[in-house]
């Protein structure tokens, strides 16, 4: 920590960098485009990243893929991230085709999958709904 | 038979309802999954309360799954705090499903309500998982069972509101990058300590809590938990899934949902990581204490010029998460055990509110509040219904309310932050404004037209009724309520996972 650049921290660690760009894109993606598919496939990427920050840090240099062949002390990688994240990519999956399940149900119902439209409509079905009870002007019970 | 069942209770009230799921598709009618969910739901609500009267003097009950021993293997770790929210979730879940029998009838088609069911399992289990769960990464993918079912429980409401879509998608995205953040703390905190059991994670953190890769984790966890809590700024996703969801979705989500993510978040805060360490100290006085108030206050402003009362009730839920956030931020037993006991108690009020709000919703069609005038007179119990709940939620005296703000407000005279007290009181003040718009409506209004509106039907109003005695119930006999939390709060502010003995279970399975 004696350098303020270190080449060395800064390409060993080049997964942890390609991890944190692909989360900032996926992210970046999901808050700044407005169509609802769009961001889908943004929040694909912010998870896909993470299960590269798992897969990452389950690494031991030079070992091999973790399977028992013949040699018991030979070197392999740490297998358990490598199992939380087959999870975490079931999860991914899972919340991808609910979302995409969701948007096609969303373009049946509101006829587009612009985020600016779809609360448009939102608001109007709001300002009727104001509308409508606003109409009804009770009468105070104590006054009649 | 009976031994068995002992022997292997915390896995049984999980797996009873996570196999009732299936079974309910696989029969594909709607009586035989109402009838196989309840049985479920009943059955681990009985053994909810047999876990709760195991544990209750701060026993700990540690379930090895498929006898691996921990740290290896998965462990269910019961203990007083994680009891009692198992006992919330359960009661919940168990008085919803009779509610939601009648109550899904107009707002889902038919050939969908097999399919309410196995969601609704699924979400429940998702929830018990959670909160039993003595696994860090295990607490991820239970949270994203009872995530993903919810968000089509949420979407279910499209037949009658199409604006539950966009709500369900806003949910899922903003739950999904909470659940990922949640993940990518815990993957820094398994790099620092090479551990996913929350025992051991508690153990091996002291040493390291300077390090700065920790420190990241606990940010992300808060965070990612936070956006599931609803905590104030984070709550975008709330009013509108409690609005456009179901009725039996709304009580349901409104009493268990946020309170099993508060658990989390306290786990994690007291347990694993501890409240020792100064920087999360620090977190609770700079952070999360401005947040319950802004919470306290802000929500309830908001809550007072809603038209919606579904809407209305979901901004106050966001207003009261801030007061067990404060409860906690007080760092002292009294405080936690605040939030424990307003955790229970909001879970009765909220889920009586939207009961009778969904009774009426069932009756008129419409939980617009100019709709509303003058129901008291045509619907009386569900009319009552609110009127008390809605006491309890402002916390008068002699309800279920008034019981947790007595506890928040003596934890803050302890720690001498008389302001706080005060602040308490201010911010119920406003839920008064917002309970007697609805009283006003309800009594002191002409009904709008000649249209006679009936009193909702027994299978609404008996479970809202039920919640509502229990409401004064507990109000009355606090003592039930206390002594649990205040056991748990007292394990809880030590750190770890301290407890007067542990039972080892499940391990005669191998």
């Amino acid at each position: 920590m004696d350098r303020i650049f270190n080449a060395e921290f800064a390409l060993g660690h080049m997964n942890y960098w390609l991890f944190v760009i692909l989360m900032m894109t996926g992210l970046y993606i999901v808050v700044a485009r407005g169509n609802l598919l769009k961001k889908i496939v943004g929040l694909n990427l912010f998870q896909v990243a993470v299960f590269m920050l798992y897969i990452s840090m389950g690494k031991v240099s030079g070992g091999t893929a973790p399977i028992l062949i013949d040699n018991p002390n030979q070197l392999y990688s740490n297998p358990l991230p490598h199992v939380l994240i087959l999870t975490a990519i079931v999860v991914g999956i899972a919340t991808t085709s609910l979302g995409l399940a969701l948007i096609v149900r969303i373009n049946e119902t509101y006829g587009t999958i612009e985020e600016d439209e779809v609360l448009e409509i939102d608001h109007q079905m709001h300002a009727d709904e104001v509308a409508k009870v606003e109409k009804l002007k009770p009468a105070k019970l104590d006054a009649s | 038979m009976l031994s068995f069942v002992s022997a292997h209770s915390p896995l049984l009230a999980i797996v009873i309802p996570l196999i009732s799921a299936p079974l309910c598709m696989l029969f594909g009618n709607r009586t035989v999954a109402f009838t196989i969910s309840t049985l479920a739901v009943a059955a681990s609500f009985a053994l909810s309360i047999y876990l709760l009267w195991w544990v209750k003097d701060g026993t700990v009950l540690s379930y090895h799954i498929g006898g691996w021993a921990p740290p290896l293997g998965i462990e269910y770790r019961v203990d007083t705090a994680n009891a009692f929210v198992l006992l919330i979730v359960s009661a919940m879940g168990l008085l919803t499903l009779p509610y939601a029998r009648t109550s899904i009838t107009d707002e889902i088609d038919e050939n969908h309500h097999t399919l309410f069911y196995a969601c609704y399992m699924l979400c429940f289990t998702g929830l018990m998982g959670v909160t039993i769960t003595g696994d860090a990464f295990n607490v991820f993918v239970f949270l994203e069972i009872s995530s993903l079912s919810t968000y089509v429980l949420v979407a279910l409401g499209a037949k009658k509101d199409k604006r539950a879509l966009s709500a369900a998608y806003d949910y899922l995205v903003l739950g999904t990058i909470g659940a990922t953040f949640f993940v990518i703390g815990l993957g820094f905190i398994y790099m620092a300590t090479g551990t996913l059991n929350m025992v051991d994670l508690s153990q091996r953190l002291p040493a390291i809590s300077d390090s700065r890769t920790v420190r990241a984790g606990f940010a992300l966890i808060v965070i990612g938990m936070g956006l599931k809590v609803a905590v104030y700024p984070l709550h975008r996703w709330l009013p509108g899934a409690y609005t456009y969801s179901p009725s039996a979705v709304s009580v349901f989500l409104a009493s268990t949902a946020t309170k099993v993510a508060l658990y989390v978040i306290i786990r994690f805060m007291f347990s694993v990581y501890s409240a020792r360490f100064g920087f999360e100290a620090v977190t609770f006085q700079y952070v999360i204490l401005p947040l319950a108030l802004v919470a306290m206050f802000g929500a309830s402003f908001v809550a007072v010029y809603q038209i919606n009362l579904k809407r209305m009730l979901a901004y106050s839920s966001v207003s009261q998460i801030g007061y067990m956030l404060l409860g906690l931020s007080l760092l002292n037993v009294e405080g936690v055990s605040g939030a424990f006991v307003h955790m229970f108690n909001h879970a009765m009020t909220k889920g009586a509110l939207f009961m009778a709000v969904g009774a009426i919703v069932f009756r008129t069609g419409s939980a617009m509040l100019p709709n509303m005038a003058g129901l008291g007179k045509q619907m009386p119990w569900t009319s009552a219904a609110i009127v008390i709940g809605g006491l309890s939620l402002i916390g008068v005296p002699s309800s279920a309310g008034f019981v947790s703000k007595w506890v928040l407000m003596s934890a803050a005279f302890e720690r001498d932050w008389w302001l706080i007290a005060f602040l308490i009181v201010g911010s119920s003040l406003i839920a008064v404004v917002y309970v007697w718009r609805v009283i006003e409506v309800l009594y002191l209004q002409q009904p709008n037209k000649d249209v006679v509106v009936k009193e909702a039907p027994l299978s609404l109003l008996v479970p809202t009724w039920i919640l509502i005695i229990t409401t004064l119930w507990f109000g009355l006999h606090a003592d039930f309520a206390i002594g649990f939390a205040t056991t748990a709060a007292e394990n809880l502010i030590q750190g770890g996972f301290g407890g007067k003995e542990v039972i080892i279970l499940g391990v005669e399975s191998r």
